[in-house]
């Protein structure tokens, strides 16, 4: 972990589908090693942000700077994700038909090009990892196991095992407890916060309960302004919140 | 779609007895025992069986592309006809002062009044040139075709509807006497091939065991290709393609090659064709033919190798013996079999095997509870 400024900047960004304006010259950003949770009611940006972020959606206006100092707005989302960006997407976005072991060795940081991936073998530090990934997410019981027989909170496990396996720097995981028991969401708490030890983690979340779990720092956004920043409580005293998430009047 | 991995245990010995019997035991049966003889297997037979054989070559790129990375070409008929046309233009060559106006050239070429062998027509009378491009012109086109398809990120059913219209064009464009390819009427009269006569049995079953020959390396190349960690990546696309875009790779390279080699192993297959049928013409590489031959495969089973040979092989007997007998019904028993594979049987001959295979298993339940758990586990809801 170091301390070297942001690892995500995104600075004016304006992002309009249609007319409608999803992100509203927003700027935002994230240190080394943090852990921050992203809330705001629907409508307000925030699985665009990470869109944008991941490249899925190409900003009208604006600068998105990853690390020190390139600029990935315009980048492939293959290349952002070489250069250290992952995500986990809100629904389950797995590959159904291989085992767990095969999703995560699919998603390994290593040569992802036609010929490595042709003639080269897993190397032993490789296969380690896997194992220590499969131990982290509670599936070193399931490895051949085919991924469509999971339960819905295994899959959402095996995509954050899949976002870690790939060495991302930055890990962007759009609601990860959604449809999960209670018991889920707190393991799915603590496992986030075992990643934001050694990497940077951008969480969004409607469950406040999980938010008040895990967060130190919450930003929410609004109408894709970024609208208040702060600890749970800050946020959650803040009159403007207050406002959007109960209705004016 | 979901027929997940051919089965492990039993797979060598199943494979080296079929191969067996192509290779050995069915040039034997027409070798051997006299004409009159219950065994003897006649040489219209093995010529017919050469050519399914031939087919089922075809089949395994389509199900590579289709029934392993999921992407639908309704335009193979075009890379078969390409390769097919390669070998046709060498054969045309070899019949030399033979043919019907006795001049060295095609008897189309005469007709159309054309005097000098066109300049792309001269590297085909070698063999050697020749057995190259029948692969490599459809890999070729293939893969400017693909290059572009992909990288604009052409997809699913877009990618089928192009497909097809490059089937179309080039059917129009073969059809053209300016191209110089015969027409309507495309190559056929052929007598040689290196020496040997084509209405030689000798050269018949000659013919039917090089076609083995390939199909078995074609088999043996495209099961390596799907057991590799690229094998992998094709499901992954097939299952899943942004996912993968997030997790670092770019699709559209591994997409690419896979429909290269695919075009690769329909070109042979249609080289292999035209000596053993005796004809090539636009027809065989038009739209409905292109259908066609994903059918073979949506019979026999897409994701699984072997069930490709058998749609390929199964489909055609069943073409052959129902347009002999029942000459009315062959169109409503193929327009039937596709409803059929789409609405009762998805997965194909291979679906229904396994199906089959977990009844037995249910039957013999007490016995083996723990062999039942295991395919179950294997199996895909």
């Amino acid at each position: 972990m170091t301390d070297r400024g942001s690892i995500i900047y995104v600075e004016n960004l304006t992002v309009s589908f249609d007319g409608f304006k999803a992100l509203d010259a927003l700027s935002f950003f994230m240190d080394y090693g943090e852990l921050r949770l992203v809330i705001g009611p629907n409508g307000a940006g925030k699985t665009t942000l990470l869109d944008v972020i991941c490249g899925k959606v190409k900003p009208d206006n604006g600068r998105v700077i990853f690390g020190r100092d390139a600029d990935i707005s315009t980048y492939r989302e293959h290349e952002i994700a070489q250069l250290g960006v992952g995500r986990k997407f809100q629904t389950p976005s797995i590959y159904l038909h291989h085992t767990v072991r095969e999703n995560l060795e699919l998603s390994l940081d290593q040569d992802k090009s036609v010929w490595a991936m042709l003639f080269r073998q897993l190397s032993s530090t490789e296969r380690d990892r896997l194992d220590e990934i499969l131990a982290m997410i509670g599936l070193a019981e399931k490895p051949h196991q085919i991924a469509a027989s999971l339960s819905h909170g295994e899959k959402q496990w095996l995509e954050i095992g899949m976002v870690m396996a790939q060495d991302a720097q930055l890990l962007l995981i759009d609601e990860p407890v959604a449809g999960m028991t209670d018991y889920e969401t707190e393991q799915t708490g603590l496992l986030l916060q075992a990643i934001a030890k050694e990497r940077s983690v951008l969480v969004i979340e409607h469950d406040m309960q999980f938010v008040r779990q895990i967060a130190n720092k919450v930003s929410v956004l609004h109408e894709g302004r970024l609208l208040c920043e702060g600890s749970v409580d800050e946020v959650q005293n803040n009159e403007q919140v207050m406002e959007i998430y109960l209705g004016r009047g | 779609m979901l027929v997940s991995q051919e089965s492990k245990r039993g797979e060598w010995p199943i494979f080296s007895i079929v191969a067996f019997c192509l290779l050995i035991v069915v040039p034997l049966l027409n070798l051997v025992p006299g004409e009159e003889s219950f065994f003897h297997f006649s040489d219209f037979h093995i010529n017919l069986l050469g050519k399914y054989l031939a087919f089922a070559i075809l089949a395994l790129g389509i199900d590579l592309i289709w029934g392993y990375t999921g992407i639908l070409s309704l335009g193979h008929g075009v890379f078969f006809g390409l390769g097919a046309y390669c070998m046709g233009m060498h054969l045309m060559l070899q019949i030399g002062d033979r043919s019907v106006y006795g001049s060295a050239l095609p008897d189309f070429m005469v007709w159309n009044r054309v005097t000098e062998l066109p300049l792309f027509w001269k590297p085909f009378s070698s063999f050697l040139f020749t057995s190259g491009a029948v692969i490599f012109v459809p890999m070729l086109v293939a893969a400017i075709f693909g290059f572009f398809a992909f990288r604009s990120r052409i997809r699913g059913v877009y990618f089928a509807i192009i497909t097809q219209a490059f089937a179309l064009s080039i059917w129009l464009l073969f059809n053209r006497n300016e191209l110089n390819l015969g027409g309507t009427n495309g190559l056929t009269d052929f007598k040689i091939l290196l020496g040997f006569e084509l209405s030689d049995p000798d050269t018949v079953r000659g013919l039917y065991i090089v076609t083995v020959i390939a199909l078995i390396g074609a088999y043996l190349f495209c099961r390596w290709l799907v057991r590799s960690r690229l094998g992998k990546v094709l499901v992954a696309i097939r299952d899943h393609e942004n996912r993968l875009r997030y997790s670092g790779y770019s699709p559209a390279a591994f997409k690419l090659l896979v429909f290269v080699i695919s075009a690769g192993l329909a070109g042979l297959a249609g080289a292999l064709y035209v000596p053993q049928v005796g004809i090539i013409t636009p027809s065989q590489m038009g739209v409905l033919p292109s259908i066609e031959m994903v059918l073979w495969v949506a019979v026999g089973g897409r994701g699984a190798l072997y069930g490709a040979v058998i749609g390929a092989v199964g489909v055609n007997w069943a073409r052959s013996y129902l347009t002999t007998n029942f000459p009315d019904i062959w169109l409503y028993f193929l327009g039937g079999l596709f409803v059929a594979v789409v609405v009762l049987f998805p997965n194909g001959i291979v679906g229904l095997i396994e199906q089959a295979q977990r009844w037995v298993g249910r039957i013999f339940k007490s016995r083996s509870t723990d062999e039942l758990a295991e395919s179950k586990e294997r199996s895909v809801p």
